[in-house]
This record gives structure tokens, C-alpha cells and sequence, in this order.
């Protein structure tokens, strides 16, 4: 696949190129160029399949990572774009002019990771939290934690050291 | 209000007075006393498709009458199932041969209509809390709740998630808790069991409990559902 990556890199700028398996491999794009680049790897590369997009959140760098990853059933191999997002910003464009289904994965990233994809169909649409009102939840500076004692009433409850507990009721003379 | 002669202007007198009319939608504040329900986060036209009357707690029959009806509610479950977690996959062996609870009168039924127990199988996350309320509220009385598996007793291992309620009791009455993660079907009939010498034994109120604290359970109800579109009692 490094053949690949060095044919795409003749017309985008691509780095980190990451061979994880003979059929598997990974690069870094840039932002502006891929909706341009993910068109280029469908219609000439025959990589047609968009098996997902997912989001990683970089919280010490402060960046979204999405994760565009493609099939080509020809050869099958698979390619994944990432792009790098500003996490005080972040926006990217919308995918679903390429691939239809790619409008369900840019809805849950909105929920999700709060990114946002204007023009995507729906993406502004709770996916399966309904009036959810706290901040996008898969963030990792969400506390899930401290949200659910915070909003949730806990069922009282004493724990109790298994070993002390069972001798105290077995054996209370010693 | 006095209620005038538009003609003469003078105040006409047994008359119950008439809404008046303004020529925009009536005022719906006049339904607001502690006997009827507003249905306020509905439309307007959506209010006049729902009920807006209160539960009220049933009436236990003569003593020994009374009796005879809880042998037969016993020993006719009928199941509503609610798969709302991981745990539901218990009562697919115990409908089927091997445990095969029809033996013990019990049998599951498809809608709310015609099912006495509701039985909770996991964790209840928000999205279906709402649902649990509506079919809950749906069922004919007397009505019976068995919540199975750990997460419904105390969130369980979503005890620390953002989404699901960690006390099902809080929202609708709970009869019988089975606990495990996941429950054995023996461990389901079991709890079955013990539903069934409550209800023998009149204890198998949750009914009557939710009518009486009625309003302590939409309260709560309402704290976790943020977006509450339902009508406020649905039968
Ligand atoms: S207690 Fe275990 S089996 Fe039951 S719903 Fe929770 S995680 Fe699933």
C-alpha cells in the first residue's frame, strides 16, 4: 500500500503513513483537501465502500482526529483517511454527497463530539439522546461519573470487606 | 363572574356562565385544580386526545371476596416484557420448554392491555424510561412490576453512565427485584414465586402506591426526561 500513498501524495499532501497489516494501512490528511481526496480515492482508486467514520478526541493536544476508512473490494484493502479538527472549533464538511449513509455517521459525531456538519441532512437531530441537554458526551472532559451522582438519585448502599464480614457472622466468638 | 345581558347590560342570574368567547383558543388555566391533569407540554390539539383524569387507588373488595380475587390474579400472570437491557434474553428459555412457565399460568403477551406483570429486563435508560412510563400507565389493573437484573435494582455496572436511571422505583412501583447479572431463569421464577405469595397475601399494591403518590412520581419522572412530550397519565 506504500505504492498508494506515494501515487496520492503526488496531488495532496499526506503524512504518517502508517502500514498496520498487508491489506490495512493508515495517513494523515489535511483538512481542506478531503473531500477532494476522498472523491479521488473512490472514483479512481475504486476504493467506492466507506466502512465508518469515528472521531477521537485528543484532549492534551486539543484536537479531533476523524477517521475516514475506505474499501476497495477489488484488492480488499482498506485505507483510512484521518484529518486533524481544532477542538475550540470544531467544524468539517459533510461527507453525504459521497457516500449517502455517510449523513447517519456525521449525526452521531454531532452528538457524540459535538462536531458539526453544516449542510449534512438532519445532523442537528437527537440520535438516541432524547432531550439531552448536557454537553456532547463521548468529550473526554465530560465527568460521566460525577454527572449520573449528580443528576441521578443512587440507591443507598453498605459495603462491607468480605473477609471481616463472614468471620464476624461465622465466627463471632473469636 | 356575573354573566350580562348583552342587550340590556344587566346581570342575568341562574345561569352557569359560558366560556366566553373571545375569539381565541379558551384559556386552558380554568382545568388547572388538583382533580384534573393540564397535559401542558402537548399542543393544544394534542391536550383534547388525552385523558385528564387522576389515578385514583382501587377499592379492595369485601374481605373474603377480595381473597378470591387475589388467588386468581395470582395464578394468572400475564407477562408484558420489556427487553430494555441484556437481561430479557432470560425469558426467551423460560417461555420456552425448558422452564416453560405457561405451567405456572403465566404466559406473555403482546401488548400492555392484556398483561398484568411488567417485567424490567436491565438497565432503563432515559430514552426508555419513557416508554416504560407510557406502557406502564397503558396497562389495565391490577397491575404487578418485576424489574430483573442488578441494573435495574442500582444501575449495576452503568452505575457511574450519564444515560440510564440507577432506581427504577423511583418512577413506577416496583413489587419484586431479581437480582443478578444476568439472572438465571430459576432465579426469574423465583422472583415469580414471590410475587405470587405477595399478591396472595394483598401486599402487591404498586398500584394503589403510584395512584396515591402520584404526583411524587411524575415529579421525578419529569427531573430525568428532559423533553417530556406524553400526556401526564395515558390509559
Ligand atoms: S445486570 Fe447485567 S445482564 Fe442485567 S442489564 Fe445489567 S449488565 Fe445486563
Amino acid at each position: 500500500m506504500k505504492e498508494l500513498y506515494d501515487t496520492i501524495s503526488l496531488q495532496f499532501t499526506l503524512k504518517d503513513f502508517h502500514q498496520q497489516k498487508p491489506n490495512l494501512a493508515f495517513a494523515t490528511a489535511e483538512k481542506q483537501q478531503l473531500i477532494a481526496l476522498l472523491t479521488y480515492m473512490r472514483d479512481v482508486h475504486r476504493y467506492t465502500h466507506l466502512v465508518f467514520v469515528t472521531a477521537v478526541d485528543w484532549l492534551e493536544e486539543n484536537r479531533f482526529q476523524i477517521t475516514y476508512m475506505l474499501h476497495n473490494y477489488d484488492i480488499k484493502a482498506d485505507f483510512g483517511i484521518r484529518v486533524m479538527l481544532d477542538r475550540d472549533k470544531p467544524v468539517m464538511e459533510s461527507i453525504h454527497h459521497l457516500w449517502e449513509q455517510g449523513r447517519v455517521y456525521q449525526r452521531e459525531l454531532h452528538e457524540m463530539f459535538g462536531i458539526d456538519f453544516p449542510g449534512s441532512p438532519g445532523v442537528n437531530e437527537p440520535m438516541i439522546l432524547e432531550g439531552w441537554q448536557g454537553p456532547p458526551v463521548m468529550r473526554r472532559d465530560f465527568d460521566t461519573a460525577k454527572y449520573s451522582l449528580e443528576t441521578y438519585d443512587h440507591r443507598p448502599r453498605d459495603t462491607r470487606e468480605p473477609e471481616s464480614h463472614m468471620k464476624e457472622k461465622l465466627y463471632p466468638e473469636d | 363572574m356575573s354573566y350580562m345581558d348583552k342587550t340590556t347590560g344587566i346581570p342575568e342570574q341562574g345561569i352557569t356562565p359560558p366560556i366566553p368567547d373571545t375569539g381565541e383558543m379558551p384559556d386552558r388555566e380554568w382545568r388547572k385544580d388538583d382533580k384534573t391533569l393540564t397535559n401542558a407540554e402537548l399542543t393544544l390539539e394534542e391536550q383534547d386526545w388525552f385523558c385528564d383524569a387522576r389515578p385514583t387507588p382501587a377499592k379492595p373488595a369485601w374481605g373474603p371476596v377480595e381473597k378470591f380475587y387475589n388467588w386468581a390474579r395470582a395464578n394468572s400472570l400475564w407477562i408484558l416484557a420489556f427487553g430494555t437491557g441484556c437481561g430479557a434474553i432470560e425469558l426467551r428459555p423460560l417461555v420456552t420448554a425448558r422452564y416453560d412457565i405457561s405451567r405456572l399460568g403465566m404466559q406473555p403477551r403482546p401488548t400492555p392491555r392484556q398483561a398484568s406483570v411488567f417485567m424490567i429486563g436491565g438497565y432503563v435508560s432515559i430514552k426508555t424510561l419513557k416508554r416504560i412510563v407510557r406502557s406502564y400507565e397503558q396497562m389495565q389493573g391490577p397491575k404487578f412490576v418485576v424489574a430483573v437484573c442488578s441494573c435495574a435494582i442500582n444501575g449495576g455496572m452503568y452505575w457511574d453512565s450519564y444515560n440510564t436511571v440507577k432506581r427504577i422505583d423511583q418512577y413506577i412501583p416496583v413489587d419484586v427485584y431479581v437480582t443478578g447479572c444476568m439472572p438465571r431463569p430459576e432465579a426469574v421464577m423465583a422472583g415469580f414465586s414471590k410475587l405470587k405469595e405477595l399478591i396472595l397475601a394483598g401486599k402487591a399494591e404498586g398500584q394503589n402506591l403510584y395512584a396515591e403518590k402520584f404526583d411524587w412520581y411524575k415529579a421525578n419522572q419529569k427531573q430525568v426526561i428532559k423533553d417530556w412530550n406524553m400526556p401526564d397519565y395515558n390509559w
